[in-house]
């Protein structure tokens, strides 16, 4: 198909003695959502801290476009193109929605405005709120919000990490909704979730994570339809 | 472009209020039986003065702790070096064997004021030149000492979290303050003594031939470098560097997974606050007339971080009312509790020296503990507002 974008080699990850991420290969092409689906503890979150620079792994190589990116400082990471969603949205609470989204693009020094635009075509509850301070928001908005200032970095590759966490069935269907967009727009998407249906939904590939191994790779509409993880993911058989 | 008007109309308020200054400390000299609060010996003038020095330290600490989120208490070691730079270099020299007769001298025989006075001669208008540049030459190096100490403190402190970075500072702040003290360094610190003789606030006064005082500046000069300091500080916050080092205050993390340097940033904003701390000390040490380690005790960071909290944490405007109520009140409006007072032959019961203090925590008390945002929370006073039309709603929706 097309090139990698992101292609992880034999990724480990302890935590003072730990292992947390045991050995993980996997790749991102162009223009992809990819979803790592998997339970609690399995290992999801460390790789996407891993992958944004914001804890070093301990063996293995990250590379992104074709250059190692594994356990450089975040800084660099960002401004190579590589934007997350931190989990738990984790916005500015005292800054206004508008600052909230220039942070996300503190790295370039260019105009602004044609993304600060763009961000609000995609949400534009911000753009109705852009004074208001983040912490006022609501669930979804924060998580809008979130997006929103990962965007605004213009990312090469975005990484979201659990964007349903916490939200209300109908926010999150609206949430997923705009990653389909964000993606038909030539964004390409990692995409980490617990909520596998969803997240299978929307994928174009998915790898299944238990105790940080893969446990199975294939497309969204394959791993939808597998017994085993219909089973331990979808709460069906 | 409404950026633009907001810095405008601040400019203006800052001009209005400096021409107020100037009228307020001069009227005296023009309009006769004033007030005697207007005289110049009132304590008005002493707690402008003392104010317009604390408000910029108050603002330096805030920017730390409200917009940086670094919970530092190092100001005072910051101050006390900016206030030593500013008198070893501008006390004049034939002053020097005064001050440091215990010494025998001082080691560093070179005075700024000096200098300047070889070049620009010493009365008349080439005087106040050359002090005028003396002075400054002497608050900018302040402020780079202290940002210089800042740095080299920031490189291991800086990696520390909320209270031991605090701890940290604190304890720097102490040992700067027992270094200075010591009396091996006498030739240069003058030990446990004090500098004095250096320009103060008053040398900014224009005297006539006889010695006349015709313009008074002394409370014009503390509010002039006051605020010029604490609007370079406000358009440092109103920056894409404020922005980012409010983000780190707001989320660490966050903030490092956009692409902020946490490292950096951290240490800008103690760099430039430390300077203007620096700054703010060769300030002080103007005000009092003197500078002495013994002045720099952790009370007065202190002192001045109540002011930030009472202020509002995280509002420049908030510091410098809390300053200037605080100031007052201790200085001024609560110096009555101090002394004993009759009514009639009815001696006022528990008035006497030191009572002052107790109401005072009272007070610091009930605010921290009802009025926990502070006077202005994190709000700030926009100026340009003031003067401003309110518009009908309708209108302003469009």
């Amino acid at each position: 198909m097309s090139e990698e974008v992101l292609k992880i080699e034999d990724l480990q990850i302890n935590y003072g003695g730990i292992e947390a991420v045991r050995g993980i290969s996997f790749d991102v092409r162009a223009g992809e959502i990819v979803t790592l689906i998997g339970a609690n503890g399995a290992g999801k979150s460390s790789i996407l801290r891993a992958l944004s620079g914001l804890s070093k792994p301990s063996s293995g190589r990250i590379i992104f476009e074709g250059e190692d990116i594994a356990g450089k400082d975040p800084t660099v990471i960002v401004s190579k193109g590589l934007m997350m969603v931190p989990e738990g949205r984790r916005i500015f609470p005292n800054l206004t929605v508008l600052e909230n989204l220039k942070i996300g693009a503190y790295l370039r020094k260019d105009d602004l405005e044609e993304d600060i635009e763009r961000v609000y075509g995609y949400f534009p509850r911000l753009k109705e709120r852009h004074w208001q301070e983040g912490g006022t928001l609501s669930g979804g908005e924060q998580q809008m919000l979130a997006v929103g200032r990962a965007l605004m970095g213009r990312p090469r590759l975005l990484m979201m990490d659990e964007p349903s966490l916490g939200l209300a069935p109908k926010v999150v269907q609206d949430i997923f909704e705009i990653i389909k967009q964000i993606h038909e727009a030539g964004t390409t998407v990692l995409l980490i979730e617990q909520n596998a249906n969803m997240a299978l939904h929307v994928a174009d590939r998915a790898y299944v994570i238990e105790n940080g191994k893969i446990a199975m790779e294939g497309t969204g509409e394959e791993l939808l339809s597998d017994e085993k993880v219909r089973a331990a993911y979808l709460g069906t058989s | 472009m409404k950026d633009r008007k907001k810095s405008f109309s601040a400019f203006i308020g800052i001009c209005v209020l400096l021409i107020f200054v100037i009228i307020l400390e001069n009227i005296s000299g023009f309009v006769p039986n004033v007030p005697q609060v207007l005289e110049p010996t009132s304590p008005l003038f002493t707690v402008l003065k003392k104010a317009a020095v604390y408000s910029l330290v108050a603002v330096t600490m805030n920017l730390l702790n409200g917009f940086t989120g670094l919970f530092s208490l190092g100001q005072a070691g910051f101050m006390l070096l900016g206030a030593y730079t500013y008198a070893i270099l501008t006390v004049p020299t034939a002053m020097k064997e005064q001050v440091y007769y215990l010494f025998g001298g001082c080691a560093f025989d070179f005075s700024l004021l000096d200098m300047f006075e070889g070049i620009f001669g010493s009365s008349g208008a080439g005087g106040a030149v050359s002090m005028i540049l003396a002075c400054l030459i002497a608050i900018v190096l302040a402020g780079c000492v202290a940002g210089v100490f800042a740095y080299l403190i920031g490189i291991p402190v800086l990696r520390l979290k909320s209270d031991y970075l605090a701890i940290a500072t604190l304890g720097f702040a102490e040992i700067i303050r027992a270094i200075f003290q010591w009396q091996k360094l006498g030739k240069v610190t003058n030990g446990a003594n004090m500098i004095k003789g250096f320009p103060t606030f008053s040398s900014f006064n224009i005297t006539d031939g006889a010695g006349n005082t015709i313009l008074r500046l002394s409370t014009f000069v503390p509010f002039l470098i006051s605020s010029v300091c604490i609007l370079l500080i406000v358009l440092l916050i109103h920056s894409s560097y404020g922005r980012a080092f409010m983000a780190i205050r707001d989320d660490e993390v966050a903030a490092e997974a956009m692409g902020v340097n946490l490292f950096k940033h951290k240490m800008l904003s103690f760099v430039i606050s430390s300077f203007f701390a620096g700054v703010g000390g060769a300030l002080f040490a103007m005000y009092v007339a003197n500078a002495q380690a013994k002045a720099f005790t952790s009370v007065m960071t202190y002192e001045i971080l109540l002011i930030v909290v009472i202020g509002g944490i995280g509002s420049v405007s908030g510091s410098v009312i809390a300053t200037f109520l605080y100031v007052a009140c201790s200085e001024w409006w609560l110096r009555f509790l101090d002394s004993e007072h009759y009514i009639g032959s009815f001696k006022v019961p528990l008035l006497r020296n030191g009572f002052r203090m107790v109401v005072f925590s009272v007070v610091i008390m009930v605010i921290v503990l009802f009025f926990s945002q502070g006077i202005m929370g994190n709000r700030e006073i926009n100026i340009g507002a003031l003067f401003k039309k309110r518009r009908p709603k309708a209108e302003r929706k469009q």
